[in-house]
C-alpha cells in the first residue's frame, strides 16, 4: 500500500504531548512512521493540511451499535426509518435509520464524521453470536463488545461463596467463548431482581435468592478485571439508574473499587507515547450524566453533578464517559430491565423488555428530548456539567451513550458546548429554565480548548479501554487512524458556535489505516475493520472444575452446550488480545 | 392563474413515485423542465414525462395553480405528498399516500384513493368522492403521532385505522369504517356517517369520534356518561339523540376520549 503524508496540520495528540504543533504525520503500511525514503514520499498519497486542525481517528469506548437490542431498536421504530435514508453509491450500501441507523448507516456516519474505532457497550453472552454478526456487517469500524456480566447466576453464584477464582476463571471462559473484550456490569444484582418485578434499591441489598449485594458484585468483578489483567477495566452502569437523588450512589460505588492496582496481563506491541497510556483506573463509569441525578422527586430534580465530580477530583482510579443528551429524538436502550420500565411508566411510550434467561435483562423504549422540558434540560446540563466539573480531561470521555441521551451525529454539537461558554449560553436561553435555575452549568466558565477535546475524544477512551497501544494518538506504531478538520486552531471563533459545528460534523478527512475513507462527508473507500476481543486463560484445572458447575446448570439454558460459543467464522479480521499465556498458569488457587 | 393537465400514458406497472406532482414543485416551469422531472419507479428515476402526457396553460404563483389528473393514477404513489398551497383534481382513482403530509391546499380524488391518504396532514383538505384504503390521516408504522390539522371528507367507506394518533384536523367519512378508526386519537375529530366493525376509539387518549351506524364490538375500554341530544362537536352539529362515552380507561387513569354514538 501506498504510503500517506498529512502535511503541515496543527496537530493535537494528547498521548505524544503534542498541542497544536505544526507537524507532519507520515503512515506506512498502515502505522504511523518517523518518516518515508525519498522514494517512498514520492509515491506517497499527500493531504495538504496546512491551516487545519489534526487529530487521531475518534474512539468511541461507549455506544450501542450491534447485537439483539440494538436490533429490536430498529424493529420497533420503522418512524425512526422512513425519513432518514442514506442512498447507496457505487461503493456504499443504502441503510436508513435516525437514532437507530441500519449496520452500514452507522459505519458511513461514524467514518464520515471522523470516528474509526467503536465498541459495543453491551453484548449479552447470549446474544453475542449476533452482536458479532452485526459487527461483521459494519463497515470501516474497528470494533469491540464488553460481556455484560452483573446479574450471570454463575457469577452471582461464585461471588455469594467468595469465590473469586472460580469467578475469574468463569469470566476469562466466557470472555473466550464469546469473543469479549471487556466486563461490563449493569445495575449489579438489580436486573437479577427485575425478574420478580423488583429492584434492588442500596449498595448493601441482597437481591432475591442469590442474597449477593451490588457492592459484593462490583467488588468482585473489579478483583476478577485486575486478577486476569484485562487491557480495560471494569465498566459500570451503576445502580438506580435514571432516578433522582442517585448521584450519592454513583458516588459510593466508584468508592469500591479503591485501592485496587490497575494490573495489565497482556501481551501487546505499544506504540511510543511520552505520556503513559496504560489505563489508570479500575472502574470506569457508564454514562454519568444518568448517575448524575439530585432531588428526591421529579418535582425537585436538580442536578448531582457537582457532587459527583467532587469525589472524582479527589481520587485517581476512575474514569467516566459522560453520556450527553444534545436534545433531540433518541431511543433508550440499556440492559436495566428496571430503569426501562420505570421510563415506560413516567411517559406511557411504547416499551420492550427482554429478560436473558440466566445471564441479563433489558428494555427499550424511545424517547424524545425537549428543550421546553424541565427534566430534560437538566439532564442537558448534567451530561456537560460532568465533563467540564471534572479537573482533569484524563478523567472524562465524550460520549451521548447513543442511542440513550442522543444519538452518535449530534457528538459535534457536544463538542462544540464543551468548547463554547456561549453556545452553553444560546441553548440555555432557548431551553426550560431548569436547565441553568437546577443545576451549576450556567456559573461554568470553563472552555476546552482542542488538546483537552482530543482527549475527551480520542486519547482518553483509547486508554480507559486499553487500545492505546494503537488508538488514539499518533505515536510512531500507532495505527494510521487520522481526521483533519478544516479548523484553523489559530483564527478559533469560539463564539460561532455553528461553524464550530459543522467544521467537526463534516471533517475534511478521515483516514483509517493510511487510507483515506471520508472526505467532507462522503465516504469514498470501504475498507473492512477488525474486531478485538481477549483470549483470556487461567489455570487449566480450575478452568476444568469451573466448567464442571457450567456444565451442570446448563440444563437450564434454552440452548446447548457446544451450541453456546461464537464461532471463529462469526468475525472478520479478528484481533485476539491474549491474556494470560495457556499453558502457564498465572492463577493458582 | 395556472392549470397544468397531466394525461396517464397508459397502464404503469410498477409503482411510480411521484411526489414531484404537486403546485410548487410543477409552477413556473416549461413543459420540457414538467416532462423532465426524476420519479423512481422501483429502483429506477425516470422523468415523469415517461408515464404522462403534460398540458400547461398559463403562469402563476402555487396559490394560483391546479394540477389537473386526467385519468387512473391508481399507481402513482404520494401525489401532493406535502403540499401547501394550490389545488390538484384526479379525476380517476389515486394511489397510495395521496396528500400525505400536506399542509395547506386542497386535492379532490373524483374516485377511490389508495392506502395512508392524508397521512400525517397538518392542514388543507383532502376530499375523496370514492372509497378509501387503510390509514387513512393517520400516523406512520410505529408513530403515536398522526394527522394535526385540515381536513379529510370522503364520501365513501374507508378500511382500518383511519385517524390512528390523531392529533388534531377533522376526518369525515361518509360511509363505513373497519377496525380499530381513532386508535391512538389524542385529539381533533371524527365522525363515521356508517358502521364500524372493532377497535373503535382503542387507546384513545383525548379528542372527539361521533358514529351513527352500527358498532359490531364495541372497545371494551369506554365508560358511559349519559345521553345528549344534538351534540356540537366543534364546528359539526350532529341531529338526534346520542350516547356519550369516555375513554380509553385500558391506557389511561384518566383518559380525555370522547365516543359519541347516535341511538337507535
Amino acid at each position: 500500500m501506498a504510503a500517506t503524508v498529512i502535511k503541515n496540520g496543527y496537530v493535537f495528540d494528547p498521548l505524544n504531548g503534542i498541542d497544536g504543533e505544526v507537524k507532519d504525520v507520515f503512515i506506512k503500511d498502515g502505522k504511523v512512521v518517523v518518516s518515508l525514503t525519498g522514494a517512498e514520499e514520492r509515491d506517497a498519497k499527500v493531504i495538504n493540511a496546512s491551516g487545519k486542525t489534526v487529530m487521531a481517528g475518534g474512539v468511541d469506548s461507549h455506544s450501542h451499535v450491534a447485537g439483539s437490542k440494538v436490533n429490536a431498536g430498529r424493529l420497533m421504530r420503522p418512524e425512526d426509518h422512513y425519513k432518514s435514508v442514506r442512498r447507496k453509491t457505487d461503493i456504499t450500501h443504502s441503510g436508513s435509520g435516525f437514532t437507530v441507523p441500519s449496520v452500514y448507516k452507522q459505519g458511513y456516519d461514524y467514518a464520515a464524521m471522523g470516528y474509526t474505532t467503536v465498541f459495543e457497550a453491551a453484548m449479552p453472552p447470549l446474544e453475542a453470536r449476533h452482536t458479532h454478526e452485526e459487527m461483521r456487517s459494519t463497515p470501516i469500524l474497528d470494533m469491540g463488545a464488553y460481556l455484560v456480566f452483573g446479574n450471570n447466576w454463575f457469577i452471582m453464584r461464585y461471588l455469594k461463596k467468595g469465590d473469586v477464582d472460580k469467578a475469574a476463571a468463569y469470566v476469562a471462559w466466557m470472555m473466550r467463548t464469546h469473543k469479549a473484550y471487556g466486563i461490563k456490569c449493569v445495575n449489579p444484582a438489580g436486573v437479577e431482581n427485575w425478574g420478580w418485578a423488583k429492584n434492588v434499591n442500596g449498595l448493601d441489598e441482597p437481591n432475591i435468592h442469590f442474597e449477593v449485594t451490588p457492592r459484593e458484585i462490583i467488588r468482585g468483578l473489579a478483583e476478577v478485571n485486575e486478577m486476569l489483567g484485562l487491557p480495560m477495566s471494569l465498566h459500570l452502569h451503576a445502580n438506580n439508574l435514571g432516578h433522582p437523588g442517585n448521584w450519592e450512589i454513583a458516588r459510593d460505588s466508584l468508592m469500591i473499587t479503591s485501592g485496587l492496582e490497575p494490573m495489565s496481563k497482556t501481551e501487546l506491541e505499544w506504540a511510543q507515547t511520552t505520556e503513559s497510556a496504560k489505563r489508570r483506573q479500575t472502574i470506569y463509569l457508564a454514562h454519568a450524566q444518568f448517575s448524575a441525578y439530585g432531588g428526591t422527586s421529579w418535582r425537585d430534580f436538580c442536578s448531582g453533578a457537582p457532587g459527583l465530580a467532587n469525589y472524582i477530583n479527589k481520587v485517581d482510579n476512575v474514569v467516566i464517559d459522560s453520556g450527553s443528551v444534545p436534545f433531540g429524538p433518541a431511543t433508550t436502550m440499556t440492559g436495566d430491565g428496571p430503569a426501562q420500565h420505570d421510563l415506560y411508566v413516567l411517559t406511557g411510550q411504547k416499551w420492550s423488555n427482554c429478560d436473558v434467561e440466566m445471564e441479563c435483562g433489558s428494555g427499550i423504549l424511545p424517547l424524545v428530548y425537549l428543550k421546553s422540558s424541565p427534566v430534560h434540560s437538566v439532564q442537558w446540563a448534567i451530561g456537560l456539567e460532568v465533563m467540564l466539573l471534572v479537573k482533569d480531561p484524563w478523567k472524562t470521555i465524550m460520549t451521548t451513550d447513543h442511542p440513550n441521551g442522543g444519538i452518535f451525529t449530534q457528538y459535534p454539537q457536544v463538542m462544540t458546548w464543551l468548547m463554547s461558554k456561549k453556545a452553553r449560553d444560546d441553548t440555555a436561553k432557548e431551553s426550560h429554565k431548569w436547565a441553568y435555575d437546577r443545576s451549576s452549568l450556567g456559573g461554568v466558565e470553563r472552555e476546552l480548548n482542542l488538546y483537552e477535546i482530543a482527549i475527551l475524544t480520542r486519547a482518553n477512551p483509547a486508554r480507559t479501554i486499553g487500545m492505546a497501544h494503537r488508538k488514539g494518538h499518533l505515536g510512531i506504531g500507532a495505527d494510521g487512524d487520522v481526521t483533519v478538520y478544516d479548523l484553523d486552531p489559530t483564527r478559533l471563533d469560539v463564539n460561532d458556535p455553528e461553524t464550530l459545528k459543522q467544521k467537526f460534523s463534516l471533517p475534511e478527512y478521515t483516514v483509517k489505516d493510511g487510507q483515506i475513507v471520508a472526505r467532507l462527508g462522503e465516504v469514498v473507500a470501504v475498507p473492512e475493520g477488525r474486531r478485538y476481543y481477549c483470549r483470556t486463560y487461567v489455570d487449566e484445572a480450575l478452568e476444568k472444575e469451573m466448567l464442571a458447575d457450567v456444565k451442570e446448570w446448563f440444563k437450564y439454558y434454552t440452548v446447548g452446550f457446544s451450541n453456546y460459543p461464537v464461532p471463529d467464522k462469526y468475525l472478520k479480521n479478528p484481533v485476539p488480545i491474549q491474556v494470560n499465556k495457556p499453558l502457564e498458569a498465572v492463577l493458582r488457587r | 392563474m395556472a392549470e397544468i393537465v397531466l394525461k396517464p400514458k397508459g397502464n404503469i406497472g410498477i409503482t411510480v413515485e411521484a411526489e414531484v406532482i404537486r403546485p410548487d414543485m410543477l409552477v413556473m416551469k416549461k413543459m420540457g423542465e414538467i416532462e423532465g422531472l426524476q420519479v423512481w419507479q422501483g429502483s429506477e428515476q425516470l422523468p415523469l414525462g415517461e408515464f404522462f402526457d403534460v398540458e400547461l396553460t398559463g403562469m402563476g404563483s402555487p396559490e394560483e395553480t391546479t394540477i389537473v389528473i386526467d385519468g387512473d393514477v391508481s399507481r402513482v404513489k404520494y401525489i401532493g405528498k406535502g403540499m401547501k398551497a394550490g389545488k390538484i383534481e384526479i379525476h380517476g382513482a389515486a394511489g397510495m399516500h395521496v396528500g400525505a403530509e400536506m399542509a395547506g391546499g386542497s386535492i379532490r380524488v373524483h374516485g377511490d384513493a389508495g392506502s395512508w391518504a392524508g397521512m400525517e396532514m397538518k392542514g388543507g383538505l383532502l376530499q375523496i368522492l370514492g372509497s378509501a384504503g387503510d390509514h387513512v390521516g393517520s400516523a406512520y408504522r410505529g408513530s403515536w403521532r398522526g394527522m394535526t390539522g385540515g381536513q379529510i371528507l370522503i364520501e365513501g367507506n374507508a378500511h382500518s385505522q383511519v385517524g390512528g394518533g390523531l392529533a388534531g384536523g377533522q376526518i369525515v367519512i361518509g360511509g363505513n369504517v373497519e377496525n380499530f378508526c381513532a386508535i391512538r386519537q389524542n385529539g381533533g375529530l371524527i365522525l363515521i356517517k356508517g358502521n364500524a366493525i372493532r377497535g373503535l376509539g382503542a387507546e384513545m387518549t383525548g379528542g372527539t369520534v361521533a358514529i351513527l351506524g352500527s358498532i359490531r364490538q364495541f372497545t371494551p375500554g369506554f365508560v358511559e356518561i349519559g345521553p345528549e341530544e344534538n351534540p356540537e362537536l366543534g364546528d359539526l352539529q350532529l341531529e338526534g339523540r346520542f350516547v356519550k362515552f369516555s375513554g380509553d380507561f385500558a391506557i389511561h387513569k384518566n383518559p380525555k376520549g370522547l365516543l359519541y354514538w347516535k341511538e337507535g
